[in-house]
């Protein structure tokens, strides 16, 4: 292991030591069988401007979800549990089959 | 000035924390090890410790917890206990090892139950033999507080990093006074820097995680590289296991040298080795009732030695070739029994002499159990017998035992039963 | 009682990097997010064997931005005290929160003699229980905090025969300064009792019991993780409350739940949970009796 963070004494002897890294088990969105669609025409947050609902940030178990205008998803590690498109009070999000048509707009 | 006091073995182990400015101690009485939780206690209150915290927490095993988590945030730590109290943090202990710690531990040494007994016998110690930890011994009360200043000298060590035991007898030395000089504390300061944190949770700078799951082989993980496996950690306390043995020497020189006491080597003691034929190998109290049995025998024209193992963990396989190459007979006298097979001390000392050039006889007795009284003269006799006996390297299909009262139990002798 | 939370209140970094080994709508994890985010940097967190190892990942790297140290299944809470006894003795503890999460397992079972012993020493720490209620982690086996009449993988027949244990109470019985019993799936609560909690840092420790439900161990779709939550609050099943310096108040969800007729029937927790699926009308009647008897003892110490 060899980084400038870690500690000198850990590259003479072994010690069980982790440092915090983005995708610990890897890009989790690879895990996702159902992808979360957000229809910003139906977004609430988009329509008003202004933050007054971000529920799908706030129940999101991975923290994927921004808490912007407009939200956005991180797909490299969105698992697709399918909670926010449960959540959505607006009915915004949609779950699209992974490697469907829809599901791949760009 | 240095104080010359006279102590039991457990306060000369408090005595030690204090000399090694241990900053916190986590502990939960048990006998015979309870006085040096009191003592330390007594320190504390007394505000003879300043800044150091005892948790007083409420079982072994939350002990040992707690120390191993204040070592990790940054402190120097102290623990202690005894038997089934050893027995109670034995999940823990390789957990210290593991996480590369350095944790000090006295044991004060107690038979394992059942059934209950609360007196000396070293199972408890050598039930602990394969956690990765540095185990030595104590012969006496002075030896205790050197050991401990030794033990964290030598658990430090960046090449080193690893949890240490020192064990001494229950009762034999735990309560029994004996003079011992308390070193000034800026004296131990020269010989014991303050401890340089290796894991230190509290630098926020670099944050961390400690001991987490770990994989067979090791994973990549990308702009850090390849992270260690389970296997490359445990290959990596082994070597270090080996290397303290020459540290410990090294810090064993530099103690006699600061405070003008040694110890043989730092790893075994000898008494009347020079000129010897026959040798006895023991440790602690054995060891220490094996110097009248020396004596006793010199006197009968036997030339007998004794070599007194000071440190168990790592086993100085070398230095134990070196010492026996010119003897003929080796007697050991083992206060455990590594059951179904024979004595551990015995069985080690085979191991570690296997196919040396000049192998001596190697005979193993049991003896003390529990607490039951070892004199000299048993073992003096205990050498005699050996050097009547032929072939005693054969595969022993019974162990010895010497100091049995079987002839008091004249039923089972009447029943032909054990 | 605390402030309400209004979601642009929270803070919006994330103190739980994505990308973890937790199963997708692990509730537990979305706790752990809110749990982080009140606590804020200056946390160290002690781990036992639990999901919650699993979230701090293998070795080499880990997900959580704080200091972590993970310890044996029945030790977290000594493994606090040693964090705070260290802290103190390097002079560090005013600026540091030492929080000790645990399962149900490690808390109500195993862990149970540390985290009384801690109590006891009035530890300057915060104890977690996040309550799946059964050992998840290796298989979903029942522990002491497993519902009455749930099937486990060592209740697979029968379902458990007893309730479980109201932990709360057993915490209160040592005299804590702050017990709270929260749910993942209100988060803004959460969020304030763990801020509450640290804010009363110096007044030992502070227990905070959460409902975490999951999904592969009670049986239910991964995209109901937050509903399955709400209807163990609204049906009454999981009353939300904190006793402050010993006086009990409901929390804003379950404050009106004093009345029976405002609960909604517990067949709406039970019936979307395979756990519950063998449940007779015998073992649905105790549930609700069971439900009844935890609200006649709140409403006796609460102000209506």
């Amino acid at each position: 292991m060899e980084d400038k963070n870690y500690p000198q004494a850990h590259k003479k002897i072994l010690a069980s030591i982790q440092y915090p890294q983005i995708g610990e088990a890897g890009k989790t969105g690879t895990w996702r069988t159902m992808r979360p669609l957000i229809h910003e025409d139906k977004c609430i947050v988009v329509k008003t401007g202004t933050h007054n609902c971000h529920l799908c940030w706030l129940y999101c178990p991975e923290g994927v979800v921004s808490r912007t205008i407009p939200p956005t998803i991180d797909y490299d590690y969105c698992k697709g549990c399918g909670i926010c498109a449960q959540e959505c009070p607006h009915n915004a999000i949609e779950r699209l089959e992974e490697g469907g048509a829809k599901a791949c707009p760009a | 000035m240095p104080s010359i006091k006279l102590l039991k073995g457990n306060h000369a182990a408090a005595y030690a924390c204090k000399s090694a400015r241990v900053g916190m101690v986590a502990a939960y009485p048990i006998t015979p090890q309870s006085p040096v939780v009191e003592k330390i206690s007594e320190f504390v209150e007394a505000g003879e410790l300043p800044g150091t915290e005892f948790v007083k927490v409420e079982s072994e095993q939350s002990a040992i917890a707690a120390v191993i988590a204040a070592s990790a945030t940054g402190s120097r730590v102290f623990t202690a206990s005894s038997a089934n109290g050893l027995a109670y943090m034995h999940e823990l202990l390789p957990w210290a090892a593991g996480t590369r710690l350095p944790v000090v531990l006295c044991i004060a040494s107690r038979a394992l139950a059942a059934p209950w007994s609360v007196w000396t016998d070293h199972a408890d110690v050598f039930a602990t033999r394969d956690c990765g930890w540095i185990t030595m011994f104590a012969e006496n009360n002075q030896e205790i507080y050197d050991t401990v200043l030794t033990a964290y000298r030598v658990a430090e060590d960046p090449n080193v990093y690893l949890p240490a035991f020192c064990a001494y007898d229950g009762y034999i030395l735990s309560h029994t006074l004996m003079p011992v000089q308390v070193e000034d504390i800026e004296k131990v300061d020269q010989f014991l820097p303050p401890l340089k944190h290796h894991i230190n949770l509290t630098d926020f700078e670099h944050v961390k995680g400690v001991g987490p799951v770990t994989l067979p082989d090791p994973p990549d993980r990308g702009e850090y590289g390849y992270a260690p496996g389970y296997f490359e950690f445990r290959f990596s306390m082994q070597r270090s296991l080996e290397h303290s043995l020459s540290v410990i020497k090294q810090a064993h020189k530099e103690f006699s040298e600061i405070f003008g006491r040694s110890y043989g080597n730092g790893v075994y003691k000898t008494y009347k080795m020079e000129d010897a034929e026959v040798a006895i190998f023991a440790v602690m109290s054995v060891a220490a009732e094996s110097r009248l049995a020396v004596d006793f025998l010199r006197e009968k024209g036997i030339k007998v030695g004794l070599v007194s193992l000071k440190v168990f963990r790592p086993f100085p396989s070398e230095d134990l070739r070196e010492i026996f190459k010119d003897i003929s007979n080796v007697v050991v006298f083992d206060r455990e029994i590594g059951y179904g097979w024979e004595g551990v001390l015995s069985y080690e000392l085979k191991a570690a002499l296997y196919k040396s050039s000049t192998q001596p006889d190697i005979k193993g007795y049991i003896v003390g159990l529990g607490g039951r009284d070892i004199t000299y003269q048993q073992i003096a006799k205990g050498v005699q017998t050996a050097l009547t006996m032929e072939s005693v390297n054969e595969n022993p299909i019974q162990t010895d035992f010497i100091g049995l009262q079987l002839d008091k139990l004249q039923f089972l002798k009447r029943e032909g039963g054990y | 009682m605390v402030k309400s939370v209004k979601i642009m209140d929270i803070p919006e970094e994330e103190m739980i990097l994505p990308g973890t080994r937790l199963c997708p709508s692990c509730a537990p994890q979305l706790a752990y997010r809110f749990i982080l985010k009140a606590l804020g940097p200056k946390t160290i967190v002690a781990v036992p064997a639990s999901c919650m190892t699993v979230v701090h990942g293998m070795q080499g790297a880990t997900p959580v931005k704080v200091p972590v140290l993970n310890t044996t299944f029945e030790t977290v809470a000594a493994s606090a005290s040693g964090i705070v006894a260290s802290l103190k003795n390097l002079g560090k503890d005013k600026e540091v929160t030492v929080l000790a999460i645990a399962g149900d397992g490690g808390t109500v079972d195993i862990g149970i003699q540390g985290l009384s012993g801690a109590a006891e020493r009035h530890t300057d720490m915060i104890f977690c229980c996040y309550d799946n209620e059964a050992y998840m982690n290796t298989g979903i086996q029942r522990s002491g905090s497993t519902p009455f009449g749930a099937i486990t993988t060592t209740t697979p027949i029968d379902g458990k025969l007893e309730h479980k244990k109201n932990m709360a109470m057993i915490m209160e019985a040592h005299g804590l300064s702050y017990i709270a019993t929260a749910c993942a799936s209100y988060p803004l609560d959460l969020y304030a009792k763990f801020v509450k909690a640290k804010e009363m840092k110096g007044e030992g420790l502070r227990y905070i019991h959460v409902l975490a439900p999951c999904p592969p161990g009670w049986g239910f779709d991964n995209k109901l993780a937050i509903e399955i939550g709400r209807l163990a609050v609204k049906t009454g099943f999981w009353p939300m409350f904190e006793i402050i310096r010993g006086k009990m108040e409901l929390s804003k969800e379950s404050r009106r739940l004093i009345d029976p007729t405002k609960r909604k029937p517990l067949e709406e927790y039970l019936q979307p949970q395979r756990r519950f699926r063998k449940l007779s009308p015998e073992q649905k009647q105790e549930l609700e009796n069971y439900v009844a008897d935890t609200w006649n003892t709140i409403a006796k110490r609460v102000d209506v």
